[in-house]
């Protein structure tokens, strides 16, 4: 998923200094001071939330209040692309399937939202249907039909109204050649691609087999979007809602609240507790207030869950009282370094190990930020809170982990290259984390005689121009680039498809992979796709990781982890595995 | 302290001169040897001086200084981090200071400050030194042909200061240091960045010495000496360097004295923006922009800069030293 946050953050961080200072010269407040009172003897201590419920209650009413360092990408379900976004729009929409809300793996389940039950697929994979739930309303008290859903996922495929948006509908539907949307070609007959045969009937039919169809029906393009309501790349602001809350006050880039959409039928609902009356954003909110706020308890969501910042993050974890309300939940991301078979002399796999055993893999994890703030050491491409993961180990880096500067000599001297080599590593200039990693990369390899040149590039045009684009690659020796993938859902297809299939380098560039060259590999993902069968198809991401890993083509840094504080108002604070960030949907008010 | 000019204070301050003549009335004084002396009774001026030369030597022993007291300054110690508690600070007070590290070490990879410092001073004066050089020499000529020649290279000249002077440079030197290739005119990487932020600075702040001088020469241009020179049959280009430019010795000084700072901030504020010397090299602009996060570690932070601070009070207070030696009207 997109992943261009934090340089904005540090941007703002680097704008709002002063006043951030200021800010905690007279923001720090006691901690455990005004603990609000406890409702519920649930589960509390540090991480706590990441595998139960904290706090649980059923009290409704109260308000949460929510902040976002940046402006939304957009809260049109239709092109939205980050994952606190999808996880925000259970509030306000409701689609085909969605990931049930509950605390840690269970929060992985899809469970069926405005449709009856899962899809129902053709024997062949290739034509999936769906019931809709009878009686679900928009927010002006029309019903939902077959036709909204249809409309609505048209409609995103639209990408010049909608350039942002994920793009597996165009790529899988079997959609008429020449197809640009309903804005562009609305009398185009589109029943090849999606049917609604009757007002609460749904039928998909895709290109080629897609076993994992029911994680398409959970994004928030099928939440239903009524045609004479829409206007285009302007409906972002005025939202009709089909889920417990609707928009009020809608300010673009300052705030936003939701209340109660009265329209919205419990009983038509088995998902949504809806507790809070209101949930109040404000937009663009400097990224230390937003910590120092937090831990005082006058804001009860950092939205975008990126974490804190480092300057809360040694306030944190040195603080008893504050590490106990705080979590660490595992996101699904891998941050790792793409090793180019395409530079020379890493066109010899033996050059390639060397580095995966010349790696200082704890100097890794602490550029990142460390155990808690970075992540786990990663020894695969698949994080361990996706379906499919494996634990294995093929480059182990010495008992503490610092590298095995030994096998790396090894390998060199198998490469014909003793003395080691020279080559570059790029990175994105905008990310301070990036740039410790590189340093430390630097460090490391050149205790086997790996020299490195760091090369810092836009992230802008990180992969269009520089490290995603092959010639560009070649020509400047990029031998390492950083790197990082976070899944668009937890699921096998999710994570892989985009970062180790060979088919998706683009000559142009622009393509996140650019070192998974295996034409093996390929075939084994069109393979799953057409596995019907969940447990056997995970299985086969496993070995597809590990086939990838052989390689030696990725480095896997860390599975990446987030430090994240607990709301002192909120109630029914629990972490989903399917965001990695607490569940909006779940969250209630004490006041 | 220093009091408006009077016609009192003035004969009072006047003494010294006095003194100076009576001293070796034999022999005239050229005006650098006057300076001197002048120089020599500023101990503010002299102490800024000799902090210069300090520093001047550190940056060229840069490397046996650190050897001595220090750490490689690319070295990690992660060791010295706490990253059992996840908090990445180092371990220790006042940011991990201790006799190996003099003043402490960064957050997360423990890179030893100190030696940091001491190799970041080669950066921040190799460019501030050098894009002024460049800049005075632009300046010099520019503005000696603008103020000699008159008419409409004068106008000419003028109206390109202005539009330089109008220059968003800022926004133009980010624009630039960012889209600039890596290998260009034979040069690659850091060796290029450098040559790139002495070339930008030096060639946008070359009008401020260029009106400087070209109002002196104006003056200069009319006194009695270079009349008579002209009178005699003297060529151009005699009159401009045997009569103009030994008169313009002192300004030029002066001002690429009390420029020396302005670049040192201005390649400060490039690193800092993150468009100067790629990393890991160490600089003072660079390190206090990876500070910035780390505003709970204030030692972090401290000693970029101070020593920016410290190396631009030494240059400005070495510069109005310097220009009240020269300037025989000077009023203390």
């Amino acid at each position: 998923m997109n992943q261009s946050r934090s340089w904005r953050a540090r941007g703002l961080a680097a704008v709002g200094i002063s006043a951030a200072l200021l800010l905690a010269a007279c923001g720090g407040g006691g901690p455990g001071g005004e603990q609000g009172p406890t409702t519920q003897a649930g589960a509390s201590g540090f991480n706590a939330g990441s595998t139960t419920v904290v706090n649980p209650s059923d009290k409704k009413g109260g308000t949460l209040k929510f902040a976002n360092e940046g402006d939304w990408d957009t809260l049109d379900p239709g092109e939205t692309y980050y994952a606190y976004s999808w996880n925000f729009s259970r509030l306000y929409g409701r689609s085909l399937m969605m990931f049930k809300s509950a605390p840690g793996k269970e929060g992985n389940q899809l469970v069926p939202d405005l449709a009856e039950g899962p899809g129902q697929a053709s024997s062949d994979a290739k034509t999936w249907t769906y019931k809709l739930r009878q009686g679900v309303k928009f927010d002006d008290g029309t019903e939902v039909t077959s036709a909204d859903v249809k409309y609505a996922v048209l409609r995103s495929t639209d990408k010049q109204t909608f350039p942002n948006g994920p793009a597996y509908w165009e790529g899988q539907l079997d959609l008429p050649s020449g197809y640009k949307g309903p804005y562009k070609t609305p009398n185009m007959n589109t029943d090849s691609a999606i049917e609604t045969p009757d007002k609460y009937t749904i039928v998909f039919h895709t290109k080629k087999p897609f076993a994992a169809f029911d994680y398409l029906a959970q994004q928030p393009n099928t939440m239903p979007v009524p045609q004479d309501k829409d206007t285009g790349a302007k409906y972002r602001n005025t939202i009709v809602s089909t889920g417990p809350y609707k928009f009020e006050n809608l300010q673009p880039g300052k705030s936003f609240n939701l209340v109660r959409n009265d329209q919205w039928d419990p009983a038509t609902d088995p998902n949504r507790k809806a507790l809070p009356d209101r949930i109040e954003v404000t937009l663009n909110v400097n990224p230390d207030d937003i910590d120092n706020r937090l831990i005082s308890g006058d804001l009860d969501v950092a939205v975008t869950a990126l974490g804190v910042q480092p300057a809360a993050q040694s306030r944190v974890l040195q603080d008893p009282t504050l590490k106990e309300n705080a979590d660490n939940p595992l996101a699904a991301r891998n941050w790792y370094t793409s090793i180019n078979p395409t530079v020379a002399p890493l066109n010899n796999i033996e050059c390639r190990k060397a580095i995966m055993y010349a790696m200082d893999h704890t100097g890794y994890q602490t550029a990142y930020g460390g155990q808690f703030a970075g992540g786990d050491l990663a020894t695969t491409i698949l994080p361990p809170n996706i379906p499919g993961h494996t634990a294995f180990d093929l480059y182990p880096a010495g008992p503490d982990n610092k590298g095995d500067v030994e096998a790396a000599k090894k390998s060199l001297e198998a490469c014909g290259q003793p003395n080691g080599f020279e080559t570059n590593i790029a990175y994105r200039a905008e990310r301070p984390k990036e740039k410790a990693t590189a340093e430390a990369f630097q460090q490391a390899l050149s205790r086997v005689g790996i020299k490195l040149a760091l090369k810092p590039y836009p992230q802008g045009d990180y992969f269009s121009s520089y490290a995603g684009n092959p010639p560009y690659v070649v020509k400047n020796k990029l031998g390492l680039a950083l790197n990082g993938w976070a899944a668009d859902w937890p699921d096998g297809f999710g994570f892989l498809s985009q970062i180790v299939d060979s088919r998706v380098i683009r000559p142009a560039g622009g393509s996140s992979n650019t070192s998974v060259r295996i034409p093996e590999v390929d075939q084994m993902l069109d393979t799953a796709l057409t596995e019907l069968d969940t447990d056997r198809r995970n299985q086969m991401w496993g070995e597809i990781d590990k086939r990838v890993m052989e390689e030696a083509v990725i480095y896997p840094g860390v599975y990446s982890k987030t430090l994240l504080v607990r709301s002192k108002n909120a109630t029914n604070i629990f972490v989903t595995d399917a965001y990695g960030e607490y569940d909006y949907l779940g969250l209630g008010a004490q006041k | 302290m220093t009091l408006p000019p009077e016609v009192g204070t003035g004969a009072e301050t006047a003494a010294p001169e006095a003194v100076l003549v009576g001293a070796a009335p034999a022999e005239g004084r050229s005006l650098g040897q006057i300076a001197w002396m002048r120089l020599k009774r500023d101990k503010v001026a002299l102490a800024a001086g000799v902090f210069l030369i300090f520093l001047i030597l550190v940056a060229i022993f840069a490397p046996l200084i650190v050897r001595l007291l220090g750490d490689p300054p690319n070295e990690f110690h992660q060791e010295l981090i706490d990253t059992a508690g996840g908090t990445l600070t180092p371990i220790g007070r006042f940011g991990g200071m201790s006799w190996d590290h003099l003043m402490g070490i960064e957050p997360v990879n423990g890179r030893d400050i100190f030696s940091r410092i001491v190799y970041g001073s080669r950066i921040s004066l190799l460019i501030a030194l050098l894009a002024t050089l460049l800049s005075v020499a632009i300046g010099t000529t520019l503005g000696i042909i603008s103020g000699f020649l008159g008419g409409w290279v004068d106008t000419f000249t003028s109206r390109l200061m202005d539009m330089f002077l109008a220059f968003p440079l800022l926004v133009f030197a980010m624009a630039l240091a960012g889209v600039f290739p890596d290998q260009a005119f034979g040069l690659e990487g850091n060796q290029l960045r450098i040559a790139l932020l002495i070339f930008i600075i030096g060639f946008f702040s070359w009008p401020y010495i260029g009106r400087i001088i070209r109002g002196q020469t104006l003056t200069l241009r009319e006194r009695e000496f270079v009349e008579s020179a002209r009178s005699i049959g003297a060529r151009r280009g005699y009159i401009l360097r045997t009569e103009m430019l030994p008169n313009l010795i002192a300004p030029i000084l002066v001002y690429s004295t009390l420029l020396i700072p302005t670049n040192i901030l201005f390649e400060a504020a490039l690193s800092y923006l993150g468009v100067g010397i790629r990393p890991p090299t160490p600089s003072w602009g660079g390190m206090l922009s990876d500070a910035v996060v780390y505003y709970t570690q204030p030692h972090f932070m401290f000693w970029p800069g101070m020593a920016i601070f410290v190396t631009v009070l030494a240059f400005n207070l070495f510069g109005d030293g310097l220009r009240d030696a020269f300037d025989p009207r000077a009023n203390r």
